[in-house]
This record gives C-alpha cells, sequence and structure tokens, in this order.
C-alpha cells in the first residue's frame, strides 16, 4: 500500500502547498457534498451578494448525490460524481475560499488555472466505489436545499476518507502525466 | 395450440427483486475479469484502484449498500414469445411498476428526471427504457439493466462514409474513449454498434454490452477487430479512474447488423466496471 498524507478539514495554506499531483490522502473532518443543482442554486445567491448557507472558506466539497440510508445505516452509497460538469461553476466557489474539491475524471483549463490562482487543490475517489467509500462517511446531514433528495448539500462527517491529488497548486496534473507515462 | 398465459403481477414482483440484486451484486463475469485484469496491471496505484473495486463489491453484496450512488437509469430488455398471452394488465406499466418498487424497497437513488428542460425527479426512478424483441416459442426473458449517467455521457455515435472503413471505425472509437478518460470509471466495457441506420446503430451497441464478459463475437472478422481495438483501447494508458497504466478497458463487444449502400454507422456505449445486469427467464 502506497502511504497517504493525513489531512484534517478545513485544510491550511501550508498543508495545501505540500501536496503535489499523484499524492494519495486520507481526509478526515468536515467535507460537504452537493453536484449540479445545488451548484447552480449557490452561485445564483452568489451572484445575488445572498448569504449561502455555509461559510466555504478552507472546506472541500464532494461532488456526490448518495443513495438513500437505509434505516439505521449513515448513507447510501457515495462515490463520486464526474466533476466536468461542475468546471462552470467552479471559479465562483473558489472566490469564496474554497480549498479543494473531490470528483472523478479531468477539470477544464479554466478550473486548473483558477487552481493556481486560488490556491486550491482537486481531488479523485475511486469512482463507482460507493460502497467501500460509504463506510469512511461517519454522519451526514442535509443542510440546504432538501428539496433537490440526492441533490441537496450534506454536512458530512468523514475518517481517514481516501482520495488523490489530481491537480495541485503547481500545476501538476496526474491525468496527463500518467497517462504520457503508460501510452505505447 | 394452447396460449402460454403470464400473469404481469409476476412480471412486477421480477423486475422489483432484480432491480435490488442488480444494484448489489456484481455479475460473477465482471468479478472474474477485474481479478484477472489486476494481475495484469503494472502501476501500482492501478493494482490499488482494482482491490478497492472488489472489495466494494463485496461490501455491496454483504451489506446490500448499492454498488455505486448511481443506481442508474433502468433500462429493460425483453425477449418475448410470440405464443405468449400477457393478462391482467399492461405489460409496460408492470415493468414500471417493479421498477418503482424495487428502487423503493432497495433504498436505491432515484435518478429520472420527468422533463429533461425542466429537471424535476419522478421520485420513482421510472419510466424505465423497455426494448422489446418479439421472438418465436414460448418464453419470457427480462433483462435489466441499470445504467449510470458517467458512462452513458461518454458514449457517442457517428455515421461514416463507407471509405472510412474500418479504420474510420477504430479512429472514431479510440477518440471516444480518449476523450472520455477517467469520466465513465475505467476499466470498461466497450460496447460497439456497426451497421443498421441511425437509430439501430445505437441499440447495437448497448446490446453488445449484454454479452458475458470477453466473449467475442461469433463471426471471425469482428472477433479480430474485437481484439485489435481492445489492445489499442489499453495502449492509450488511461489505465483504471484515469489515473495511468495498463487496463483501460476489460472487453470490446462488437454487434454489427446489414446497412444502406452509402452508409457505414457507428456507435460506442460504454459501460463503467459496475456492469450491472440481471435476468430472468419466464
Ligand atoms: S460511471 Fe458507473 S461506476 Fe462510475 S459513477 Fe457512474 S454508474 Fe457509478
Amino acid at each position: 500500500m502506497r502511504t497517504s498524507i493525513i489531512l484534517k478539514t478545513p485544510l491550511k495554506n501550508e498543508e495545501i502547498a505540500k501536496l503535489k499531483a499523484g499524492d494519495s490522502v486520507s481526509i478526515s473532518g468536515v467535507i460537504y457534498s452537493f453536484r449540479d443543482a445545488a451548484h447552480k442554486k449557490l452561485i445564483d445567491l452568489i451572484i445575488q451578494k445572498k448569504p449561502l448557507p455555509f461559510n466555504l472558506s478552507g472546506q472541500i466539497v464532494y461532488y456526490m448525490g448518495p443513495s438513500p440510508a437505509k434505516p439505521g445505516a449513515v448513507i447510501g452509497a457515495a462515490g463520486p460524481t464526474t466533476s466536468s460538469r461542475m468546471d462552470v461553476y467552479t471559479q465562483y466557489l473558489l472566490e469564496q475560499g474554497l480549498a479543494g474539491m473531490i470528483g472523478k475524471g479531468s477539470r477544464s483549463m479554466e478550473v486548473k488555472q483558477a487552481l493556481k490562482k486560488y490556491k486550491a487543490v482537486y481531488f479523485a475517489a475511486i469512482g463507482g466505489a460507493g460502497a467501500y467509500l460509504s463506510q469512511r462517511i461517519k454522519k451526514a446531514e442535509v443542510i440546504a436545499f432538501s428539496d433537490f433528495g440526492p441533490e441537496a448539500i450534506r454536512r458530512l462527517e468523514v475518517e481517514n476518507f481516501p482520495a488523490i491529488v489530481i491537480n495541485d497548486i503547481f500545476g501538476g496534473d496526474l491525468y496527463q502525466q500518467t497517462r504520457e507515462k503508460y501510452k505505447l | 395450440m394452447e396460449r402460454r398465459i403470464i400473469e404481469v403481477g409476476k412480471i412486477t414482483e421480477a423486475v422489483r427483486n432484480l432491480c435490488q440484486e442488480a444494484n448489489t451484486q456484481l455479475p460473477p463475469d465482471v468479478i472474474a475479469k477485474l481479478k484477472q485484469a489486476s494481475l495484469k496491471e503494472e502501476s501500482s496505484l492501478g493494482k490499488e484502484v482494482f482491490s478497492q473495486l472488489l472489495e466494494n463489491a463485496e461490501i455491496s453484496s454483504q451489506s446490500k449498500i448499492p454498488l455505486c450512488q448511481d443506481t442508474g437509469l433502468v433500462v429493460v430488455f425483453v425477449e418475448l414469445g410470440q405464443e405468449i398471452n400477457l393478462i391482467g394488465g399492461s405489460f409496460y406499466d408492470a415493468i414500471n411498476e417493479g421498477v418503482r418498487q424495487g428502487y423503493k424497497q432497495g433504498y436505491l437513488r432515484n435518478s429520472v428526471l420527468s422533463c429533461p428542460l425542466e429537471r424535476e425527479n419522478t421520485n420513482d426512478n421510472t419510466p424505465a427504457i423497455i426494448h422489446t424483441e418479439i421472438t418465436s416459442g414460448d418464453k419470457l426473458k427480462i433483462t435489466i439493466v441499470p445504467k449510470g449517467g458517467g458512462s452513458e455521457n461518454s458514449s457517442g455515435m457517428c455515421m461514416l462514409t463507407p471509405a472510412d472503413g474500418i479504420r474510420g471505425i477504430k479512429q472514431f472509437v479510440l477518440q471516444q474513449i480518449e476523450s472520455a478518460g477517467a469520466n465513465p470509471c475505467p476499466p470498461i466495457i466497450v460496447g460497439i454498434g456497426i451497421g443498421g441506420n441511425f437509430e439501430k446503430v445505437a441499440f447495437l451497441a448497448k446490446k453488445a454490452l449484454l454479452r458475458e464478459i470477453g466473449e467475442p463475437n461469433k463471426n471471425r472478422s469482428y472477433a479480430e477487430l474485437e481484439e485489435e481495438l481492445l489492445c489499442e483501447i489499453n495502449n492509450l494508458g488511461i489505465g483504471p479512474q484515469g489515473l495511468g497504466g495498463r487496463i483501460t478497458a476489460l472487453a470490446v463487444h462488437i454487434e454489427a447488423y446489414p446497412c444502406h449502400i452509402a452508409s457505414l454507422p457507428v456507435a460506442v456505449n460504454i459501460q463503467c466496471h459496475a456492469s450491472r445486469h440481471k435476468e430472468i427467464i419466464f
């Protein structure tokens, strides 16, 4: 097993600056999950200069819409969704101090540049490992837009949540680097 | 001859169970293929991905937490024997009722919107997409395929010209997979349709995914093309989860059909490793 860098949220600038594309990390603390619909609504609030349901500074958003929790369970399956759909919204959240994102798949040029500018990182979790990842979530609570169902904003408490740094603040891009390495 | 009678209530019951089983039990052929592929993977990160995916399948089958939170839009393939008489209500309503009950009982995610523009959730994962084929005889076969959005969004079709030939087909398939990258959760299974017409080719690509994983096309030249494409796809280096490595695809399945003298339609339907399908025969 590769060794993982331990991260606790909210992330500090010094911690973010140490992360490099290809690092495995293990995240503990509070993260927030939401996806397409909640992004659209949050950005509307930001544009209208209205208050947001939570403070984004130093936080991590997990692009994820879980399956429903069974009775007695914290959450259902909880793996990442495709990040590129969130590209158009990302800059707005970074301006509010968002420090990290967890998803799957590559980001647009604009997002990669914004990560350098705003000193934020993009992580990937294993797509389709929804049952496995759900076990790292110890608490889950809908904190906004509950009418969106799976797309509501959730506050999650995670323990040793595994992820990999894809884009760091220096322009490193793991997807690109490794593809070149293994291309025949 | 007497017609065989099937009560549609039985179909609801079967679909209800199939939806739940499909979402929590990765088929044995997929598990075996993942194990086999993980031995071939050279990247250490890639190997880790395989072990997480296998562990995921185990947790899911034991705890009945779905394999993936995207429990999909339900695609239903029906082969209906022409000597069957369905009674007790509408056949399609019975299938949709099964989906409704299965998704509720199984705590599966509702991912279907009533209108693509208004985007309001139907809250019961219906309607399913149902393909019916009338066959001879008196058997009824129903296959349930919950299909996730990530891999479906990475799929595509193209009306090539006859001059493009095999080279054009390969180029299109490779381009499609290269641009999808990590989005469809590699390792993937690649369903390819060749021939037919505009709508038929997409259907063929999806149908190709139903085949047991890695089972070659019965026609030699298509089987060879499957092998060549699998090799060329894996040479792209995308790797498990796009993190680089030897295994991007687990298998390539081609389905072909006669086509017009002016056309060479081709379609690629990408299936993620969470290749969920379950069938029942009445
Ligand atoms: S592509 Fe497949 S494995 Fe990945 S999130 Fe979608 S349904 Fe799940």
